[in-house]
């Protein structure tokens, strides 16, 4: 269905080549996943199933990709359109129209489909996704999920034989992120539909996939079977980690073949504990009380509780609307809050002016580029020394430690999303806060920039400072909080270590916690510590 | 044609917005033709009534009370203007009250500042603006009754890639504008308010960036969708339709304003319109020929908008032929100053004008979202 053969794709201005002699046959029917670290040219990859690399991105493409015979060569994006649909990571920027209907229509209209097929067609995907009670509702008012699935469905309609989707569940809760990877899964064995799927967040999606396309970095590419390839990869969900770690063969993929080949494992690592951080009193550095957010008619924090200790590094976790974001902006001090208290050293952020409150609570917000403005890296860094009030070269020594190699006259924007996090981080981190929030930071991240993230918070903890992390990202909180609060409805609804609270909902809990319960081991670095701690 | 039940229940449906829109032009030439307080006064209480009886809850909907205000502040800079502006008094006026004269260098002697303001110049200027204010607000009530992207749609094939344009721009605003927000919160983590050029820079530059980047991706999405498909049409066929079209336009534009305007001759309006119209039914004409494209659900064209159309062009018609039977009770002297008439052809005109709000089918109603009040536009407010 899908052929490329000796493909390289080089952008313009750049010195390698992102994708070198690519060989790679992708028969119909089957879901593909293509996985790798970023910048390793997943988009191009994806980009050039369509003709988009080179049509719309520009640089040269070498050798042929052939979809269902045509040549991406003399066909444009928009002839291909009936045969490739795409749908990006998000999707309200794809919108064209206003509502659900129109939407799903809209591609149609394009392709002069006749109007009975068209309303016949529409009818059939709102029933496919599960969208039918959404028909009428304008697109911005529906949830992530929902979005998603209603993109999903305006390329669907056009009947295409091939879906490609890049990063479709990173900016969802894991609940969304299910919906929209079953919807995916039934296209492929309903309608046959040939799938090309990327994805950062592979604990997921490893399970279904039927072929795994491998993306070393250094422009090469590997195509097999799941577990033949991610025997060798440098990403790799904690299922496949633990795999790795027990050498079980062949690699298990899913919870319930981890589970079936765990009996030996959990045999060896019965009597043992993992090394859990243990709560230990520190001081208070945060105390809110009752703090209630309002948002017009809707009460987004609902006299929420909250103590943040020195050295502890806290997540706060929630489906998506629960109220964490407000919460973290009522914290700071710049976000609306209609009654509480909030007091850190002695005094309430929300009275200081911006300069004195960012000293006390530091905070990341979601898109962390809305704080960059200028041309350089140099010149944000040099704005944030004198913003913070800090001798020359502060920032760049924090970014230095937390992630070496940016070069100072990159801009901004060039950055990849953890290098453009960690100067986010620096820029914060140079007014030297008590208290550091951050708002959903692993968004867009692979394995090794999450893993760089909590090296960072680690330093920043062991500083004496207290960190509080909104996340969905379950295997993230499980390495790196030590304390967890689970909001619903502007309500704290859960508040302890971390151990107690990810464990006891089986919707919350890591994969690792999964495979090996009833012990309780959250993740694979706990279990190869308690492996290795045995040996000696 | 399906009959109009007087008694059972009609069906809601929207209206063809291209009804809507010619109801709305044909009150704009009737106001035009017209500066009678009581006439223009009832032509505003029409169009409070028929967009208040079929107006639907959508959010681009609920704009026309910006447009009576807008409304409100011509007349009130028309009177200002006139009064400051020192107009020739005769001794007929009523001298309401004097401001102090201005003196002018002489090279700008042309214009006096101060002066008595009489109430015959001031009624005069503010029956001007509530002339100029019902145009306006003839055109914020069709925009308040059809939805500008569906009218987009009715474009014919050939001035699709405009009305394409024009509705993405449509949608951007409340995009830019969330991004506004967002950007200016994120400040407050940095450095808080900064004033001048750099404070407006640390705003502007991550929202145009974010713009830039949006319309990318939708670019990218809309190609992929097969957006731009330009069929079998060849080049010389676009440049012929192009140009039926530009010059159909222009004829359109002019014949319409030689309508408004009634101190052009009466020669000028309607023939212009309609050489314009019959050129860019040819310009539309050939391009429809070679573009393959459909359209999902159009909106019909039945019996209602006939009736709502028919009764805001007879509106006009009307009011251009009382023009020429009695043109005093239209446009009444302010000299002497006394009660304006009512004069009885315009004025039932105008109330068959107000038969649009009945005539026209109720309007759809939207089922109450279950759950939350506010809608969870981005991320932002989770």
């Amino acid at each position: 269905m899908i052929r490329f053969d000796r493909v390289s794709v080089t952008y313009d201005g750049a010195t390698a080549p992102v994708l070198r002699d690519v060989e790679l046959d992708i028969p119909e029917g089957e879901l593909c996943l293509v996985v790798g670290p970023t910048g390793a040219g997943k988009s191009s990859l994806l980009g050039a199933v369509n003709g988009l690399v080179p049509h719309f991105t520009g640089g040269t493409l070498a050798g042929r990709v052939t979809v269902a015979g045509r040549d991406t060569a003399h066909h444009p994006p928009r002839e291909l359109a009936e045969l490739v649909g795409v749908v990006s990571q998000d999707p309200l920027a794809g919108f064209v129209t206003d509502t659900v209907e129109q939407e799903l229509a809209y591609g149609m209209e394009q392709l002069a489909v006749p109007a009975a097929v068209m309303r016949k067609r529409v009818e059939e995907t709102l029933d496919l996704l599960g969208l039918a009670e959404l028909r009428d509702r304008p697109l911005y008012e529906l949830s992530g999920g929902q979005q998603q699935r209603v993109a999903i469905g305006s390329v669907l309609t056009a009947h295409p034989r091939v879906l490609v989707l890049d990063e479709p569940t990173s900016a969802l809760d894991p609940t969304a992120a299910e919906e929209v990877l079953s919807a995916i899964t039934r296209l492929v064995h309903d309608l046959g539909v040939t799938v090309l799927l990327a994805e950062h967040r592979l604990e997921r999606v490893v399970q279904y996939a039927d072929r795994v396309v491998y993306l070393a970095g250094d422009g090469s590419v590997t195509a097999g079977s799941p577990a033949e390839i991610f025997r060798h990869t440098s990403v790799a969900p904690p299922v496949v980690d633990l795999g790795r770690l027990a050498g079980w063969r062949p690699l298990p993929l899913s919870v319930r073949d981890a589970r079936r080949a765990a009996g030996p494992l959990r045999a060896e690592l019965a009597g043992r504990e993992p090394a859990e951080n243990t709560l230990v009193e520190q001081a208070e550095s945060l105390t809110a009380r009752r703090v209630l957010v309002r948002h017009g008619e809707l009460i987004a924090v609902r006299e929420v509780d909250l103590t943040l200790r020195r050295s502890q590094i806290s997540a706060l976790m929630g489906r998506n609307g629960s109220g964490k974001s407000s919460l973290l902006w009522a914290l700071q001090g710049s976000g609306p809050r209609q009654s509480g208290t909030v007091v850190v050293r002695g005094t309430d952020p929300k009275r200081l002016p911006v300069a004195e409150a960012r000293r006390l609570v530091g905070l990341v917000p979601q898109t962390p580029t809305d704080l960059l403005y200028l041309d350089t890296v140099a010149a944000e860094l040099a704005q944030a020394d004198r913003e913070s009030g800090r001798p020359v070269g502060t920032a760049r020594q924090l970014l230095d430690r937390l992630t070496p190699g940016i070069t100072a006259e990159l801009h901004p924007r060039d950055l990849s999303a953890g290098q453009q996090l960690s100067l986010v981080l620096a820029i914060q981190l140079t007014a030297l806060p008590e208290v550091l929030l951050l708002d959903e930071p692993t968004r867009g991240l692979d394995y090794q920039a999450k893993q760089a993230l909590l090296g960072m918070l680690r330093t920043v903890a062991g500083e004496g400072r207290s960190v509080l992390v909104a996340t969905h990202d379950v295997e993230f909180v499980a390495a790196v909080a030590d304390r967890v609060l689970v909001l619903a409805e502007g309500e704290l609804v859960a508040d302890g270590p971390t151990a107690q609270v990810i464990v006891a909902s089986p919707a919350f809990a890591p994969q690792t916690a999964k495979i090996l319960s009833p012990l309780r081991f959250l993740t694979v670095q706990q279990v190869s510590d308690a492996l290795a701690g045995a040996d000696r | 044609m399906p009959a109009r039940a007087s008694t059972g229940r009609r069906i809601p449906r929207g209206l063809h917005p291209v009804a809507w829109w010619l109801w709305a032009a044909g009150l704009a030439v009737a106001v035009s033709r017209t500066s009678n307080p009581l006439l223009l006064a009832m032509v505003l209480a029409v169009l409070g009534y028929v967009v208040s009886a079929r107006r639907t809850d959508a959010g681009w909907a609920r704009g026309f009370k910006y447009y009576l205000w807008f409304a409100l502040i011509v007349v009130a800079i028309r009177v200002v203007f006139r009064s400051v502006f020192a107009s020739p008094v005769t001794p007929d006026d009523h001298i309401l009250f004097s401001l102090p004269r201005l003196p002018m260098p002489g090279w700008y002697a042309g214009v006096q500042l101060g002066g008595p303001v009489s109430l015959e110049a001031s009624l005069s200027a503010a029956l001007d603006g509530l002339r100029l204010a019902c145009i306006l607000c003839c055109i914020g009530a069709a925009n308040s009754l059809a939805n500008p992207k569906r009218a987009l749609r009715v474009l014919p094939g050939a001035l699709y890639e405009l009305g394409v344009a024009v509705t993405v721009s449509i949608s951007v605003a409340p995009q830019l504008i969330d991004s506004v927000r967002r950007v200016h919160r994120a400040r407050q983590l940095r450095a808080g308010r900064r004033a001048g050029v750099r404070g407006l820079r640390s705003v502007a530059v991550p929202v145009l960036e974010d713009a830039l980047a949006r319309s990318l991706q939708l670019a990218a999405a809309m190609d992929s969708r097969g957006y731009g498909r330009t069929g079998t049409a060849s080049r010389a066929s676009r440049r012929l339709t192009a140009a039926l079209l530009l010059l159909g336009v222009v004829g359109l534009a002019a014949g319409m304003y030689g309508l408004l305007d009634n101190t052009l001759p009466a020669a000028f309006g309607l023939p212009v319109l309609l050489a314009g119209s019959l050129l860019c039914c040819g310009g539309l004409l050939a391009g429809n020929r070679r573009v393959s494209r459909t359209s999902y659900r159009p909106d019909p064209w039945r019996a209602p908008e006939w009736l709502v159309s028919g009764s805001g062009l007879l509106c006009a018609a009307l009011l251009i032929v009382a023009g020429s039977v009695a043109p005093a009770a239209l446009n009444p002297s302010l000299y002497p100053l006394s009660w304006p008439p009512l004069p009885v052809l315009p004025t039932i005109a105008i109330l068959l004008a107000a038969t649009a709000g009945v005539a026209a089918p109720p309007p759809p109603a939207r089922l109450p979202v279950a759950g939350r009040p506010v809608p969870a536009r981005t991320r932002v407010a989770a």
